[in-house]
């Protein structure tokens, strides 16, 4: 019983991961078509915007210093301006082209982002430490569950409860639900497709920070493709959801998370280190039995 | 005049964007010789190997319009399957003892090495394809994603049968620029014959209009396997050849940077046509090689001109994003080498790319 407990929050933990990435990029593909690849370099630069760019193994802290209730604000308004910048820089001028030389573009953006990265702060992993406690346990009926766990389904509640009273409360809510929905008639009817894009990429940029701090206090460990690894999951987890829906975003999100979480139990041990490969395979047979996702929206289908 | 039917010149003219770009290609590589530069050789030969690469994703991408990221996978695939049968079986029995009885003892001749290893290579691509292709596209493309992430994850924890993040090392080094040349024009020969074959021609209808082309009785979903596969046998060439011309294979260097770059050669000259594909790969390998010059450092009078390493990715992307912004149908825009005898005529390629107003 303890063991499937466990089990169970550890994948609830990484499907809160899952679920808020892929709903950072759901939010932009509702509106653009556009696959985000640069979702994983956002939450790179959340990341590194914690240390002083040098070449040392254990890096100086620059924002990592800072308390925590600054710092927190201050990573995600790095990432939210780095997401305006490539947006304003990259993606209005490809405004309109078709999806995949979209997905080229934002391919392409990331591979810039990325090695800039690396120019900047050189290539090597490099250990921080934030100086939040949260990688102690917490001792509960019989359970040891990572503070941080605790914390990062903590926050993905809460930014998914705000982030539906946003969509279904707000001016600003209805107008980016109404873009996703059908971008064309809403411009007709008077909403500003710039700013509701802009918006789109600033909460995406939020999400990739928010991300971006829960990933560098579980690991410790800051690389120029940490991103990469979620934003590749939170990708299939947007297939399997449905494209372009966001509750299909988030269910898909907390689906790859425990598919992880119990294929990390139940495989053997030699198999483990494989555990991504096993992932992406049950995704490949997930979208076999349902290739049009498991949450279908009408904006998903392709239009003629 | 009018062109008779089935007349040497109308032959002549489908397979006219084959010929001249393998002239042109044959007069590069003989000048290399001529010229006798061991650094030119081998940035050509780097360079017709990334060729037969990008003219492999052209079969899919270019006659398809999906893009698929799973390129990189069917090199290494291929490129692990030569060396598993090419290396001194004394020593694959040390650094590879997962691999089956009859690999091990395996010792073959590089063709049919490299011809066996691209067959596997297309058999899991048909697999493959049959699965992810029956999604729409742009939902394809991330399957294809899982794919490429499938592949490194295995390869780079398969220590038994691929070395794992070690290098495999030892493999008989037989290409250069003239293994290269042929294989190369073999590719594209592939690439022509198939894109003004039927099939082609019904997948190029489904890449300008894929509702048109499901009226017309086009299986959109055969017709990509047929690609896919088709592809996957160019790339698995590529894959080989890459391999047995450093003689070393790491998984790492059949991930991302692969995948980027193959695919911004085929963006930057323009998806649509295989000319395209030879200009991409073109230019795009002239800048590489500039700036690895540049950040060697350039001696300029008394400075020394030299630009940080990684800059070179970083240009790179910006050119392909400037190419997709300000040219997205690519430097060719999607146009082979016209037949420059005479007027052209209904007889010529079919080039979709012109497309006719409602």
């Amino acid at each position: 019983m303890t063991i499937i407990l466990q089990t169970v929050i550890d994948a609830v933990s990484l499907g809160s991961i899952y679920a808020l990435t892929a709903l950072g990029i759901g939010l932009i593909f509702g509106i653009l078509r556009l696959i985000n690849f640069a979702h994983g370099d956002f939450i790179t630069i959340g990341a590194y915007a914690l240390i002083v760019p040098s070449a040392a193994v254990v890096a100086t802290p620059s924002l990592g210093a800072w308390p925590v209730y600054l710092m927190i604000p201050a990573v995600v308004v790095v990432v939210i301006i780095v997401a305006l910048a490539t947006e304003r820089v990259a993606f209005r001028p490809l405004r309109g082209a078709n999806m995949a030389s979209l997905l080229v573009g934002s391919f392409a953006v990331s591979y810039i982002l990325q090695h800039l990265i690396l120019l900047i702060y050189s290539g090597r992993p490099k250990a921080v430490d934030v100086g939040m406690n949260l990688a102690e346990s917490i001792n509960f009926a019989g359970l040891r569950v990572p503070a941080i766990e605790l914390v990062a389904i903590a926050t993905a509640l809460v930014l998914l409860v705000g982030l539906a009273l946003f969509l279904r409360k707000t001016t600003y809510g209805i107008q980016m639900r109404a873009a996703s929905e059908d971008f064309q008639m809403a411009r007709f009817l008077g909403v500003r497709a710039n700013i509701v894009i802009a918006l789109a990429f600033a909460i995406s940029g939020l999400l990739a920070a928010v991300v971006s701090l829960l990933l560098i206090t579980q690991s410790g460990v800051l690389s120029v493709q940490m991103g990469l690894g979620v934003v590749m999951v939170a990708f299939v987890a947007t297939v399997i959801g449905g494209m372009g829906s966001l509750v299909g975003a988030v269910v898909g999100g907390f689906v790859v998370g425990c598919a992880s979480g119990i294929l990390q139990v139940v495989l053997p041990d030699d198999l483990k280190q494989m555990r991504e490969a096993f992932v992406f395979g049950v995704v490949i047979l997930i979208l076999l039995v349902r290739p049009q996702g498991l949450v279908v929206t009408r904006a998903a289908q392709e239009r003629v | 005049m009018r062109v008779p039917e089935g007349s040497i010149e109308r032959g002549l003219r489908r397979v006219w964007p084959l010929v001249s770009l393998s002239v042109i290609l044959t007069a590069v590589v003989l000048l290399s010789d001529v010229l006798g530069e061991p650094l030119l050789k081998r940035t050509i030969a780097e360079a017709l190997i990334k060729l037969i690469a990008v003219v492999g994703i052209y079969i899919f991408m270019g006659n398809s319009g999906v893009l698929a990221f799973s390129n990189a996978t069917f090199m290494m695939i291929a490129a692990y399957a030569s060396a598993w049968m090419t290396l001194l079986p004394s020593l694959k029995r040390f650094s590879m003892p997962g691999l089956p009885g009859f690999l091990i003892a395996a010792h073959l001749a590089p063709l049919p090495a490299l011809l066996l290893a691209a067959l596997l290579t297309t058999l899991v691509a048909f697999l493959i394809g049959a699965a992810i292709l029956r999604l729409s596209g742009i939902a394809a493309s991330i399957a294809s994603f899982a794919v490429l992430a499938i592949g490194y994850t295995v390869y780079d924890n398969w220590e038994s049968v691929t070395m794992g993040t070690s290098s495999v090392i030892g493999l008989p080094m037989y290409v250069n620029t003239h293994v290269a040349l042929a294989w190369a024009i073999v590719s594209m020969g592939i690439a022509l014959l198939y894109q003004v074959s039927r099939l082609g021609l019904a997948l190029r209808a489904s890449r300008e209009d894929e509702a048109a082309a499901r009226a017309y009785g086009v299986n959109v979903y055969y017709q990509r396997i047929v690609a896919f596969t088709l592809g996957a046998f160019v790339l698995g060439i590529g894959g080989v050849l890459q391999g047995h011309f450093l003689g070393i294979l790491t998984v790492e260097a059949f991930y991302l940077q692969l995948t980027f770059i193959t695919i911004a050669m085929l963006v930057v000259g323009g998806q649509a046509s295989l000319t395209g594909a030879v200009v991409g790969v073109f230019v795009v390998s002239l800048v590489t090689e500039v700036f690895r010059q540049l950040e060697k450092g350039v001696q300029l009078g008394d400075l020394t001109a030299q630009v940080p390493l990684g800059a070179e990715e970083v240009i790179l992307g910006i050119i392909m994003l400037l190419i997709l912004i300000y040219r997205p149908q690519g430097l060719m825009r999607g146009r082979e080498i016209p037949w420059p005898f005479g007027k052209s005529v209904a007889a010529t390629l079919p080039t979709l790319t012109r497309r006719v107003a409602p």
